[in-house]
């Protein structure tokens, strides 16, 4: 499985998807986070492989 | 996906620009963009003294970063909040602003770059929750507080110290955000006001705004590509504000319409210009100074921050 990380939420999709389609899986906008995978930044089209770990980074921030 | 420049394998897609870039042409790409934003706004020229504002946030830290490659002389200043220590049950908002100190002050020693730090509490008396609670404006949230205190500071020192400019690092959300605010309530006033650069008059010095232009994603890329450290916290103030949810509804339509939050602020300032805010007649506001500070204000007397710390 692929798991992806935001703040403290945790979500799995299947591998073999794209990044693009495991964020609107589970309603992430693609506009409002940075993916990251082993500290690499990664575009929509990125194949997501079994056992990856893709952090998100929330773009928005307020202060 | 490939970098439109190279070929090689991109770390950003910007489907408002249709550009994808990899990491060298992306940390080339975004000062250039700020560098023509510069120019085109006319906030300020390589020979005038700059003095950007800085949060340790990923944008203020990254437009200091920005104006250092582009060889702008820049300075910063970090105003310390004393927002720390405020919610211990949740952990949220612990050493707030000690940590963004920290994290200010070692940017600025890496780089060997000038840093001016105003503490709110040792000059003033109080820090921003001590103030919001003693305040009229402060009820409920202490946000109207912090921003009447920050720009009071940020003015000083410009002016004490013979900056010509002060630079903020208001990205494009930011800005996209506190115009759907201002253009719900249509706020004719504040619609005046806002805007790339503010003209500087006599006890207000200029302020430019060179992010204004760049989203607020790419501003996160370009913090991580650079390797900047940036305070990741929230202002725990912050959590559930009005802008974070203009800037999500904002994202959702973005998402739907790429480029859809950049012709919104282009579209207004085009707009503006045009005059379509101003009606028949200018509308002028008469400043007068205030007799402690002697900054700039819209009523004779005490300005709102004098009269805060007074009380």
């Amino acid at each position: 499985m692929v798991k992806l990380i935001l703040r403290q939420q945790e979500y799995e999709v299947r591998p073999g998807m794209t990044l693009l389609d495991a964020l609107k899986k589970n309603n992430i906008l693609p506009e409002s986070v940075i993916c990251t995978r082993d500290g690499e930044l990664i575009v929509e089209d990125e194949i997501l492989k079994d056992g990856n770990v893709i952090k998100l980074i929330a773009a928005i921030s307020g202060g | 996906m490939k970098c439109r420049v190279c070929g090689q394998k991109a770390v950003i897609n910007m489907r408002q620009h249709n550009l994808s870039l990899c990491k060298d042409h992306y940390i080339e790409w975004i000062p250039e963009q700020t560098e023509r934003f510069i120019e085109k706004y006319e906030m300020f020229t390589r020979e005038e003294k700059v003095l950007v504002a800085v949060s340790s946030g990923k944008d203020s830290l990254s437009l200091w970063d920005i104006l250092q490659r582009l060889g702008v002389q820049a300075d910063g200043l970090y105003i310390c909040l004393g927002i720390d220590d405020i919610r211990p049950q949740t952990d949220v908002g612990l050493r707030y602003s000690y940590e963004s100190q920290c994290l200010t002050e070692k940017f600025a020693a890496e780089r060997d770059l000038k840093l001016h730090i105003v503490d709110v509490q040792k000059e003033y008396g109080a820090n921003i929750p001590e103030f919001a609670l003693k305040s009229q404006r402060g009820r409920g949230k202490p946000c109207s507080v912090c921003g009447l205190v920050k720009r009071h500071v940020m003015n000083r020192v410009a002016r004490d110290f013979g900056y010509d400019v002060l630079a903020t690092g208001h990205n494009l959300d930011d800005e996209t955000a506190v115009l759907f605010g201002n253009t719900l309530t249509w706020a004719g006033e504040y619609l005046l006001r806002q805007g790339p650069v503010l003209p500087g008059i006599p006890g207000l010095a200029r302020k430019g705004k060179p992010l204004c232009r760049i989203y607020e994603r790419e501003m996160l890329a370009y913090a991580l590509l650079c390797g900047i450290e940036y305070i990741c916290d929230e202002c725990p103030f912050s959590v559930g504000s009005t802008s974070i949810f203009y800037k999500q509804l904002l994202n959702r339509l973005e998402s739907e319409h790429p480029g859809a939050k950049q012709f919104f602020y282009l579209s207004f300032l085009e707009a503006r210009k045009s005059g379509l805010f101003t009606g028949r007649e200018e509308i002028q506001v008469e400043l007068h100074l205030c007799p402690n500070c002697g900054q700039p204000t819209s009523a004779p007397g005490l300005c709102s921050f004098c009269r805060m710390v007074s009380q």
